[in-house]
């Protein structure tokens, strides 16, 4: 850990806080596009069996 | 058969195809860049004479504004070729961007709060750049929401395409605004291309990594995002055609 100096609170909140975002849109996006992803599955499967009868 | 067209791309398939093939690549060099240049800038980079610590704020202020203001115009382009052209692959792009723009735009205005309030004494001012960014976070928060409040896919991209061509004038103003008025407390660019440039290489390296990993982290996230776009409107179509069916 470098030495901040007097302004420690203020790096440390800046690095946690922005990293928090990023981490936090990149699950959003991920858990997002797995639960399409599955959604999706499910349809389509049931349109097969639908047309198949 | 290709024709070589950028065109191509607008058909979903081959959109989805391509970008299958691409994504892990973007999102590997993404992390690699983003992480390698945020641990150059925390670590490893030293204190400035005036800033003292805080100069390590830049490594992320810089590249979030950099990113909330250009996939704003990424946003408009795509606008621009769903009402020009009508390729859905364009107008669900640019849904897609808008809530990582978002992102970048509250990374923006936070750092530079966190910043703000040791160099100039205050968390915030109504400067006119800073004013600028705010409203661009303020139309990003509209463009999602009008996405969500409408319910016909395609009256919900023509209006959300007109929002986004008023909202560019905030997008270039948050990049513009330091020369159009000579008040306010922001400063001008960080970096520039003439000579002279103010800002030394121990900085100005890890910066340009990571601007880098910061816009390969926005490409990433928008085509993870425009991928699950496209499978959510599938997936509605296949839903309205077995209503239709039953």
């Amino acid at each position: 850990m470098p030495d901040l100096g007097a302004y420690t609170v203020e790096v440390s909140l800046a690095y946690l806080g922005s990293l928090g975002l990023l981490g936090g849109l990149t699950l959003w996006v991920w858990l997002r596009g797995r639960r399409v992803r599955a959604d999706l599955d499910l349809i389509e499967n049931r349109s097969e069996r639908n047309r198949h009868g | 058969m290709s024709n070589g067209s950028l065109w191509e791309y607008a058909n979903p398939v081959k959109f989805m195809r391509l970008s299958g093939q691409v994504l892990p690549w973007v999102a590997g060099l993404a992390a690699a860049c983003v992480v390698g240049g945020l641990f150059w800038g925390f670590f490893l980079t030293p204190d400035d004479f005036r800033q003292g610590s805080t100069v390590k704020i830049i490594f992320l202020h810089v590249p979030a504004a950099l990113v909330a203001i250009n996939a704003w115009v990424m946003m408009l382009v795509a606008s621009l070729v769903w009402l020009i052209r009508r390729h859905h692959v364009a107008a669900l792009a640019a849904k897609a961007a808008a809530p990582v723009g978002a992102v970048m735009t509250v990374i923006g205005l936070f750092t530079g709060a966190v910043w703000g309030q040791p160099m100039w004494g205050t968390w915030w001012v109504w400067d006119p750049r800073l004013t600028a960014f705010l409203i661009l976070f303020l139309f990003y928060l509209g463009y999602i929401a009008l996405w969500s409040a409408i319910e016909d896919a395609e009256t919900a991209a023509d209006l959300t395409a007109v929002l986004c061509l008023v909202g560019t004038v905030f997008a270039v103003l948050s990049r513009y605004a330091a020369f159009f008025w000579s008040q306010g407390l922001h400063q001008g660019a960080s970096l520039s291309l003439q000579p002279g440039t103010r800002m030394d290489w121990a900085y100005k390296a890890p910066l340009y990594v990571c601007m880098a990993g910061f816009t390969l982290l926005f490409l990433a996230l928008l085509l993870a995002g425009t991928r699950t776009e496209i499978r959510a409107r599938r997936s509605r179509a296949l839903m309205i055609r077995e209503r239709m069916a039953a």
